[in-house]
């Protein structure tokens, strides 16, 4: 995983709450074998007819949604399934943080371990962000803070070790091996254990 | 003073948290199936690791299987050229490292939360995953048990273990007598009702009260199994007779002394009095009528004699009802029916497919009507075809299919078509969830059957005391 502190990029705005995990990448595209190539499935239900043309009035296929990395989404976005396609299929389409009022807990977690920033603001920063889609924002990861074009900024929430992991481009499975004494430890312990 | 929640996780922490780090936890069960676990497989191999406790991983196919019968390869063209190959891979995984895979020649394949309890894998106070998030259901038997993504698949394969920092508990007492025709389908989309599709998020539920006490263990999966659908990522119910009685005797649950021993351990997983949760609701069994979702969320749902509610001007609201094409002020069973399906891991289980099929008996799917009833394991099939039930369902005019999850998910060939109205037992009523277009009434065994008798949402109750 990258190493990821700060950036800035403008808005794509999607204000519908529950925007769950099946709406961001359908069922039907979960039979792949490998995590690459998902973004062309994005929304795609959303993104595109029965006959395969772009819906224009779909946030994302507007000219000012190109090259914009941060998705603001109404509240208790990634709700539903725990596939972990949803965020490949994010980061793959090429956005880099999601921002909402409140995010699912299997799709944020999901979400750290790929580097695709989940960031929680306070409504009155969220009514903004929708009302005024297309912005410019900067999100720093190092402060936890995200940056209006106004120079307003506000920090997030995240775990401690989930930052430190992004920050630092590391992966979660390197600091579970360094545990394996205390695992095999554990396991003699609990004589119990099946 | 704890609660049911707090002793399990306290049992499985190898390393503790701190202000920088997240708990080390065991898990003591991991179950997987073929679409969630492929790229953790690839990432294996990529590191040369290999899996720490095939032993403690149950490994099964049920997402893109076909639910017809799969004797050679060839059977497997129903579901198409890359579910086909994820499920060889699947086999191909299992085979190279060492697990075992019951597949298509196993008497024991099922859907992931059904054979689990099924075999007895599923005790109490476990610690058990799955890369899928209706790993609440194992939560029944007082497990603690939630769905994953596939880096921490990866995870558990690789170390067993998992990083995790401690959820808040909420607690929903549910009390009172359920009325005739009212069953756990019920309690759990009326709870989910109540606190909405986020209540629960960040949270463990404990389901408690004397209705939640009454219910069987069937029962029980189905309230913990939607746990997700209000957020939380796991439900648990404390263990008790009810429990001990299923699990006694099941292929994989100690024996002899061993079963002294862990009945002991079991006995003492319940809430202490006095110990406290970070949320309480409540809610009135004897209250509920037969549930019915009217929108795109499980959250959106009412009782079956209700009209669907206004929403006033909300854009998502209103996006709901479009994508529904269902009239505020009127009630669901008005609408036309065109699609059943009766099965999944809330409810695919023996008691389920007898619910149905007592509504069923001697009468007729109305015409038009497409109904499918898909067990969730070839065990629940085995069962439910010993007591005659596949024939009530075929007589009636339904299909009845091999294991799998099929219509709940719609990503093996099994779907409702664009604009159809299915009336489910699942999980979820997402728009396109059952295929593009399809629209999704969740709904209990009984009131599924009962709509495809009459041709539109239907009251289970009229059909019902024969």
């Amino acid at each position: 995983m990258e190493a990821i502190k700060t950036f800035r990029s403008r808005t794509v705005v999607l204000p519908t709450r529950d925007i769950d995990t099946d709406q961001i990448i359908a069922a039907r595209f979960l039979t792949t074998t490998t995590r690459e190539g998902l973004g062309k499935s994005l929304f795609f239900d959303l993104r595109f007819d029965a006959d395969g043309n772009e819906r224009p009035e779909f946030p994302l296929n507007g000219p000012e949604a190109r090259g914009a990395d941060i998705l603001v989404a109404g509240n208790n976005f990634g709700c539903g399934s725990s596939r972990e396609h949803a965020p490949w299929a994010l980061l793959d389409y090429g956005f880099r943080a999601v921002i909402s009022t409140e995010i699912a807990d299997i799709f944020r977690n999901n979400s750290l371990k790929n580097g695709l920033v989940p960031i929680v603001v306070p409504e009155d920063v969220h009514t903004w962000l929708v009302d005024n889609p297309g912005v410019e924002v900067e999100i720093d990861v190092e402060a936890l803070s995200l940056t209006l074009p106004d120079g307003t900024t506000t920090t997030y929430p995240m775990d401690g070790f989930a930052r430190h992991c992004l920050i630092e481009g590391l992966d979660q499975l390197g600091f579970l091996q360094q545990h394996d004494a205390a695992i095999e430890q554990f396991e003699k312990e609990r004589p119990w254990t099946p | 003073m704890r609660t049911l929640f707090e002793k399990v996780w306290d049992e499985h922490v190898v390393v503790p948290a701190t202000d920088d780090t997240p708990s080390v936890l065991y898990i003591d069960l991991h179950i997987i199936h073929e679409v969630t676990t492929p790229q953790a497989f690839s990432m294996l191999r990529d590191r040369g690791l290999s899996v720490r406790r095939p032993d403690l991983t149950l490994a099964t196919m049920d997402h893109s299987t076909p639910t017809t019968p799969v004797r050679t390869f060839k059977d497997l063209a129903v579901v198409g050229e890359s579910a086909a190959n994820q499920i060889r891979q699947m086999q191909q995984n299992c085979r190279d490292f060492g697990i075992d895979l019951l597949g298509f020649d196993s008497d024991r394949r099922g859907i992931v939360h059904v054979i689990g309890p099924e075999l007895g894998a599923t005790q109490p106070g476990k610690t058990i995953v799955c890369g899928d998030s209706h790993s609440s259901t194992h939560g029944a038997f007082g497990a603690l048990a939630f769905g994953i993504g596939t880096t921490e698949v990866g995870h558990v394969l690789a170390t067993q273990c998992l990083l995790q920092r401690r959820p808040k508990t909420l607690a929903v007492n549910v009390s009172g007598r359920l009325p005739a025709g009212v069953g756990a389908k019920d309690i759990i989309l009326a709870v989910i009702g109540r606190i909405g599709v986020d209540g629960g998020t960040g949270h463990v539920i404990e389901y408690r009260g004397d209705a939640i006490s009454a219910l069987d263990m069937e029962s029980r999966m189905t309230v913990c199994n939607m746990s997700i659908e209000g957020g939380a990522r796991a439900g648990m119910i404390a263990p008790d007779d009810t429990t001990f009685e299923y699990l006694a005797g099941r292929p994989r649950v100690p024996r002899g002394e061993t079963w002294d021993a862990a009945l002991a351990r079991w006995q003492e997983l319940v809430t202490d009095e006095g110990a406290t949760f970070d949320n309480e609701v409540s809610i009135d069994a004897s209250s509920l009528e037969p549930m019915v979702t009217f929108g795109t969320n499980p959250g959106m749902v009412i009782g079956i004699s209700e009209p669907v509610p206004d929403g006033g001007d909300d854009p998502s609201f209103r996006k709901a009802l479009d994508y529904m094409q269902v009239m505020p002020g009127k009630p669901m069973t008005e609408n036309d029916v065109d699609v059943v399906f009766i099965g999944s891991c809330t409810n695919g289980r023996l008691s389920d497919i007898e619910e149905a099929a007592s509504i069923l008996e001697g009468r007729q799917v109305a015409d038009g009507v497409r109904m499918l009833v898909v067990p969730g394991s070839q065990q629940v099939k085995r069962e439910a075809e010993a007591r005659g039930l596949d024939r009530v369902i075929t007589d009636a005019g339904a299909e009845w299919r091999e294991a799998g999850c099929s219509m709940c998910i719609g990503m093996n060939g099994d779907i409702a078509l664009p604009g159809q109205l299915s009336v489910s037992t699942s999980n979820r009523n997402f728009e396109g969830r059952q295929g593009i277009g399809a629209r999704t009434v969740l709904a209990s065994p009984a009131t599924a059957a009962a709509s495809a008798v009459r041709g539109k949402v239907a009251d289970p109750r009229q059909l019902m005391n024969r």
